[in-house]
């Protein structure tokens, strides 16, 4: 049933009993086209580009989980494409392009809200390095502005621009089409329209090997719920791809690190766009349920647990407190930690693999939730076509080889 | 926060170390005869296994050594550290 004033007056005079499961739980066939490992909003997202760009129906989603369990119900749901490297700024603004009309596109409400990010700048070294970034966004054809530090507080009212704080604010770099978005609503809406499309989403089936015939090529996998044929399979594994790989006998370039993230009492607007500083290592802002939405930076140490040290929460937390003193009192509800894989030059892996028919998308790190729409893009057009979209062309594995980095540190969210 | 023992100064907070890496990763022996395959491996790949794990740490605000330390990275577990040097556990 699609999503429209109509159906939703129908429904809510029917009690809202008559609205239809979004997805179906099918049975895992024995065969497939294709198999994307992993539903979160990524793997979705491939499924669904697959579906609806390249016309392939017979592809089945496998999640060990639930969808949408991971770190696309983990992160901080904010969305920018202001990096330094031009390879990256294509890559997170096509993602960016796709959010402006992804509600219309799945027919499913992801609450894109552009209320723009800022980032501030503590240090010279700050200043210098965004004013940079600032001038490579101008010649990228990205919005991305400087403030002065008064003018970042006119932006964001609540922001303490006080010059006697240990680490003052002295500018600000706004990306004003930058924002957040609903992170399950994001993993909803692609399940929902893949599943339309036919996809078969299946969830609780673990993979536990990857199959690979006499010629070396792979043939598919087994998983909990048996074994599936599949001539193609895509890897979105997120912290789990180092062994997920490993599978196909395929070492990466990956470090899975904890990254926390943590939420305050519901309360009334206060908070009206998303401030990130990373010298500080500290990023707010504020969901539509009123909850303050915080993240802090990675552990120290890689680990598959799901949760970290509660000093790296603290040490955030110091940060927001000096940098708005009016949320001091505030009580924090929940905290959790997600597992993100990290590549070497904090740019994503996507693409082909050393086994012929195994593609990857991963190496996402602290940043993935925003290129959700982009990366599904890219990587469905890999899968389908076997050879990379221009866009994803130089997020290669290959790059590791041959030295190409794409070296985001400067650009990543925090804790680089 | 992680309670790590240190080889030299006992069990000590995790603030006062620093994370290292992985452990008993070596540098090719002879530079000028490895290949690209072969420095991609040394620089960039890790095993980043989900379970048992030999990783560095260096007692920053301690001793300032480095020692290995095998982690379970599912519980966070430490099971044993050891000097640097010594042989694989």
């Amino acid at each position: 049933m699609r999503h429209s004033i109509f159906n939703l007056v129908r429904q809510a005079f029917a009690g809202n009993q008559g609205w239809p499961r979004q997805w179906r739980s099918p049975a895992p066939k024995r065969a497939y086209d294709m198999i994307v490992v992993g539903a979160g909003g990524h793997g979705l997202a491939t499924a669904y580009y697959l579906a609806a760009e390249h016309g392939l129906r017979n592809i089945a989603v496998l999640e060990k989980g639930w969808l949408g369990g991971g770190n696309t119900g983990r992160n901080t749901t904010i969305i920018r494409s202001n990096y330094l490297w031009e390879e990256s700024q294509k890559l997170y603004e096509h993602a960016v392009q796709l959010w402006e009309d992804l509600s219309q596109t799945l027919n499913y409400n992801v609450m894109y809200s552009p209320r723009g990010v800022m980032m501030l700048a503590h240090t010279q070294h700050d200043v210098q390095s965004f004013q940079r970034h600032i001038h490579a966004n101008r010649l990228g054809g990205i919005d991305n502005e400087w403030l002065t530090a008064e003018q970042a507080q006119a932006f964001c009212p609540i922001l303490n621009i006080d010059p006697s704080l240990r680490y003052p604010v002295i500018g600000a770099a706004l990306q004003r089409r930058g924002g957040t978005a609903r992170h399950d609503a994001v993993a909803w809406g692609y399940a929902r329209a893949a599943d339309a499309l036919g996809v078969d989403i299946i969830e609780n089936c673990t993979v536990t090997g990857i199959d690979r015939d006499a010629s070396g090529a792979v043939s598919g996998v087994q998983t909990s719920r048996g074994a599936i044929r599949a001539a193609r399979v895509g890897v979105v594994a997120a912290g789990h791809s180092s062994v997920l790989m490993g599978m196909a006998g395929v070492r990466m370039p990956l470090e899975s690190y904890p990254l926390q993230a943590l939420v305050s009492e519901p309360v009334k607007p206060v908070m009206p766009c998303v401030v990130m500083s990373n010298t500080v290592h500290a990023y707010m802002s504020q969901s539509d349920k009123g909850e303050l939405v915080i993240g802090a930076g990675t552990d120290a140490y890689t680990s598959y647990s799901q949760t970290g040290g509660l000093h790296i929460a603290m040490h955030t937390l110091d940060a927001i407190c000096e940098l708005f003193p009016v949320v001091r009192r505030m009580r924090m509800l929940r905290n959790w930690g997600g597992i993100v894989d990290v590549t070497p030059d904090r740019s994503p892996i996507i693409g082909k693999t050393p086994v012929p028919g195994l593609f990857v998308n991963c190496g996402w790190g602290t940043g993935g939730f925003k290129a959700t729409p982009g990366s599904g893009h890219v990587f469905a057009h890999t899968l389908a076509t076997g050879e990379p979209h221009p866009i994803n062309a130089p997020f290669s594995l290959d790059r590791f080889r041959t030295g190409r980095l794409i070296d985001e540190a400067a650009a990543a969210a925090v804790a680089h | 926060m992680l309670l790590i023992p240190c080889p030299y100064c006992g069990p000590r907070p995790e603030l006062e170390f620093r994370h290292a890496g992985e452990a008993h990763i070596a540098r090719p022996a002879n530079p000028d005869a490895t290949a690209a395959g072969a420095w991609s491996e040394y620089l960039y790949v890790r095993s980043n296994p989900k379970g048992r794990h030999i990783e560095r740490w260096r007692h920053a605000s301690g001793c300032n050594r480095f020692f290995n330390c095998v982690r379970d990275t599912v519980t966070d577990v430490i099971e044993a550290t050891y000097p640097a040097g010594e042989a694989r556990r």
